[in-house]
């Protein structure tokens, strides 16, 4: 029973991160930086719980989500494919962007500084373990069909070997005719989306939207791609690892044995191992963060 | 594949730059249909970026295009694949990370419903490999593979996409010797099935070998065309520098060992002494496998094999760019664990092969350039001495020749001649007892090449000792007194100067044969 509570729980804690991974992986492995999912879950989790606030349906707050998390995406893809700016740069601007636009709307639309009304959400009310009710989610199922659908993409049709190749060795891939922004656009775009969709799940869970409610996750997803060596089934598997870190945190709260703070730690800790090679090498797609690509 | 007699490409009046530079003022090239055509020239005359333009990668700022009797002008890469043309570039176009297989389809992928169909991949590639005999195992890593595969992977690339028009950018620059042979063989039989070819290169040697026609490209103009036939290396070399050119490969070959130096071989025992030096891999086996050799003063020791077989960290390695074990002896020391600036004090100077990556800041302007390394040694207090920094520069730009002769220039406004120029003038003109010398001419044009030649005799006629590594066999067995041959981070054989043939050191390179 306490075993199962703790699989939920960790479960619940990673659907966020499985849908930014997962997005993420597609925007790396064409060659650009995914620093901005932290901006495109907090700008789909506001458009959920407004849409959904507004229609009275979750569902249109999740078609929301992909439109503004997509929309945050194309932006940062128009300034760094086509103004050839640089990736960090442009994608702290676009944080903080989507920090200051959640906050100005929210402010516009509910009067307030802190947080949305409530919105209608997916969940029915469950009992004991709190599979019943997580189960019922369709954000839960979206979430772990996106894995396997993003690893099919990448790894099974042409699209998915352009991006390979795109953020591998673009002018190789430009010589052969493919189109390598549009490719780039594509991939960065549905990074968005799904990110937007990861943002959605948490505004809808809680229903409301609050300030700043990502609280880092996007930097958390970002962490798990790395960590899973830009692969998405391994980038899935650190989302968990890194979910059930955090939610032996919550349960080791109040205990005395070992200070939250640490447990906090185990993602960041995990990465800077990762990346330091004991996992196995960490190549990067050999393009990743280039400007100018030709 | 188009059975058209007569003219497979024809450009007229090609004009490109590219910001302040102008690649091509002019170009025209006249290619017949089922004929293997070398378009030869300097670095830097424009031969592959009229070849770009010509494949679609680049857009021509003016001049028409014909192909097959079309009027092309103008037209993408998609375009041109569409029509034929294919072009495997110097510098490969393959993603290591993908396998030969995916390489090939990638932009003209083959599908089954909306998934990629790899058995069918797979499966044509090896239809084509036995259809040319360009083998190469479809489901290995690019990144896996040899250079000479690597080039494989890019002809058949070319040839699933139904190139009938086939241009090659300096292939040769990373196979040995046997491997151009095989080339050849393919190129000659892909002319025989109605193909076209066109060549890049400036081996003279090449030219005569395989080509039917020539055409001569000198500072971005057409200069000659001509058929091979009776066309001689001079008459070539001639109207590629646009003045007679003293063969220094060919004269050398030809003459009697030029030794008489001030020290003779052997009179002082040696003066670099490399003992068992390892270099470890982060991957694989050691990168450099118990490598011992020495080299005596007034002795120029050529390392010859294809390019990654070690030679590169094994320079880096005696430089001290890279960890290694082992021993390194100059006169006596074991520099092994000292510092760059240590080894250069005691004697060591080094021309790195990659003069933008190790040899040059290229913004910082010539005289800084020439005082790198050595800035310690031209101060003033806590600054630096600039009146001296300059007359240092004028001196040197005087004596090796850097045009143009302006000393404040950026070293990136020069052409890669004369950025090479600066790089040997530093480091010849320091106190130095062992020279390395790692590519010194590569991408360097026929003058300059002559010139710097001259540079490394003087060396060793001054009694220095000079570790010569090229990947071109023709200036190792120019110069080198004994040639050492590496193959997989080892030396396979070392041989005199006598019996260091193309036909002996060839097997060698490839590690067909290893002497004792």
């Amino acid at each position: 029973m306490i075993l199962l509570a703790f699989l939920a729980q960790t479960l619940r804690i990673a659907i966020p991160y499985l849908f930014a991974a997962a997005g993420g992986t597609l925007s790396e492995r064409a060659g650009l930086i995914a620093l901005t999912l932290e901006g495109y879950m907090l700008g789909g989790a506001f458009c959920a719980a407004v849409a959904s606030y507004q229609a009275g349906s979750p569902w249109i707050g999740m078609l929301a989500a992909l439109a503004g998390g997509g929309a945050l995406a194309l932006l940062y893809a128009v300034c760094t494919i086509r103004f050839r700016a640089d990736q960090v740069v442009v994608g702290i601007a676009i944080n903080l962007l989507a920090i200051g636009l959640t906050r100005f709307f929210l402010r516009l639309l509910f009067d307030s500084s802190s947080n949305s009304p409530r919105v209608p959400g997916f969940q029915v009310e469950g009992s004991g373990t709190g599979f019943g009710a997580l189960l019922q989610n369709p954000l839960v199922w979206i979430g772990l069909v996106t894995v396997a659908l993003v690893t099919w993409v990448l790894y099974r049709t042409p699209f998915g070997l352009r991006v390979r190749a795109v953020g591998e060795h673009p002018a190789a891939a430009a010589s052969v005719g493919v189109p390598v922004a549009r490719v780039r656009y594509l991939a960065v775009a549905a990074s968005g989306m799904l990110a937007g969709l990861g943002g959605a799940y948490l505004s809808l869970d809680q229903h409301q939207f609050t300030d700043q409610m990502t609280a880092g996750r996007g930097f958390i997803a970002l962490a798990a791609i790395i960590f899973g060596r830009w692969d998405p089934r391994r980038g899935a598997l650190a989302c968990l690892l890194f979910a059930a870190a955090e939610t032996l945190q919550i349960r080791l709260q109040g205990s005395e044995a070992l200070p939250s703070q640490f447990v906090e730690m185990i993602p960041y800790v995990l990465t800077i191992v990762a990346l330091a090679g004991v996992v196995g090498r960490a190549v990067p797609p050999a393009a990743l963060g280039k400007t100018t690509t030709e | 594949m188009t059975e058209t007699t007569g003219s497979a490409i024809a450009l007229r009046g090609i004009e490109k730059s590219f910001g302040p530079v102008l690649a091509n003022r002019g170009a025209d090239l006249d290619v017949a249909a089922g004929e293997i055509h070398a378009l030869v020239g300097e670095n830097g005359a424009g031969k592959s970026t009229l070849m770009r333009i010509l494949s679609g990668m680049y857009g021509a700022d003016a001049g028409t295009m014909m192909v097959n009797g079309r009027d092309v002008t103008g037209w993408t890469t998609s375009d041109a694949i569409a029509a034929g043309v294919g072009m495997v570039h110097q510098h490969f176009m393959l993603v290591p990370t993908l396998t030969v297989a995916e390489n090939v389809v990638l932009g003209s992928e083959i599908t089954r419903g909306p998934v990629l169909d790899r058995a069918a991949a797979e499966e044509a590639v090896r239809a084509l490999s036995a259809r040319t005999g360009l083998a190469v195992p479809p489901d290995r890593l690019v990144a896996d593979l040899s250079v000479g595969e690597a080039q494989r992977v890019e002809i058949l690339k070319t040839l699933y996409r139904g190139a009938t028009i086939l241009i090659l950018d300096e292939p040769t620059a990373v196979l040995s010797p046997p491997e151009v042979r095989e080339l050849w063989q393919v190129l000659r039989s892909l002319r025989d099935a109605g193909g076209t070819v066109v060549l890049i290169t400036h081996k003279l040697d090449e030219v005569i070998d395989v080509s039917d026609a020539i055409t001569v490209m000198r500072q971005g103009r057409t200069v000659a065309r001509m058929p091979t036939r009776g066309a001689t290396p001079q008459a070539i070399a001639r109207a590629m520098v646009g003045r007679d050119v003293a063969l220094a490969l060919d004269a050398d070959l030809a003459g009697p060992v030029s030794s008489g130096g001030a020290v003779s071989p052997g009179a002082a025992g040696t003066l670099l002494e490399v003992r068992t030096l390892c270099v470890a891999g982060t991957r694989r086996a050691a990168l450099v496998d118990e490598v011992s050799f020495g080299i005596e003063p007034g002795e120029i020791l050529g390392i010859a094999g294809v390019e990654g077989n070690g030679q590169t960290e094994l320079v880096e390695a005696i430089a001290g760019l890279r960890h290694a074990t082992g021993a390194i002896l100059l006169g006596g020391r074991d520099l092994v664990g000292a510092s760059v600036r240590e080894r250069g004090d005691a004697g060591l100077s080094h021309i790195p092969e990659d003069r933008h990556e190790r040899g040059l800041v290229l913004d910082y302007s010539v005289a800084e350039n020439l005082i790198l390394g050595q800035q310690h040694r031209f101060t003033r207090g806590p600054t630096l001495d600039m009146d001296r920094v300059l007359a240092h520069a004028r001196t040197l730009i005087g004596a090796y020749d850097i045009r143009p002769t302006d000393p404040a220039l950026p070293a990136r406004a020069l052409s890669g001649g004369n950025q090479q120029k600066i790089v040997v003038a530093r480091e010849m003109a320091r106190d130095f007892k062992v020279l390395l010398a790692a590519q010194p001419t590569r991408g360097v044009d026929v003058g300059a090449i002559e010139f710097i030649h001259a540079r490394l005799r003087e060396a060793r006629d001054q009694g220095k000792a000079v570790l010569l590594v090229s990947a071109d066999l023709s200036e190792v067995l120019a110069l080198a007194d004994r040639v050492a041959v590496m193959y997989g981070g080892r030396i396979v054989a070392v041989l005199p100067r006598g019996e260091a043939t193309p036909d002996t050191v060839g097997p060698l390179m490839t590690g067909a044969e290893r002497a004792a």
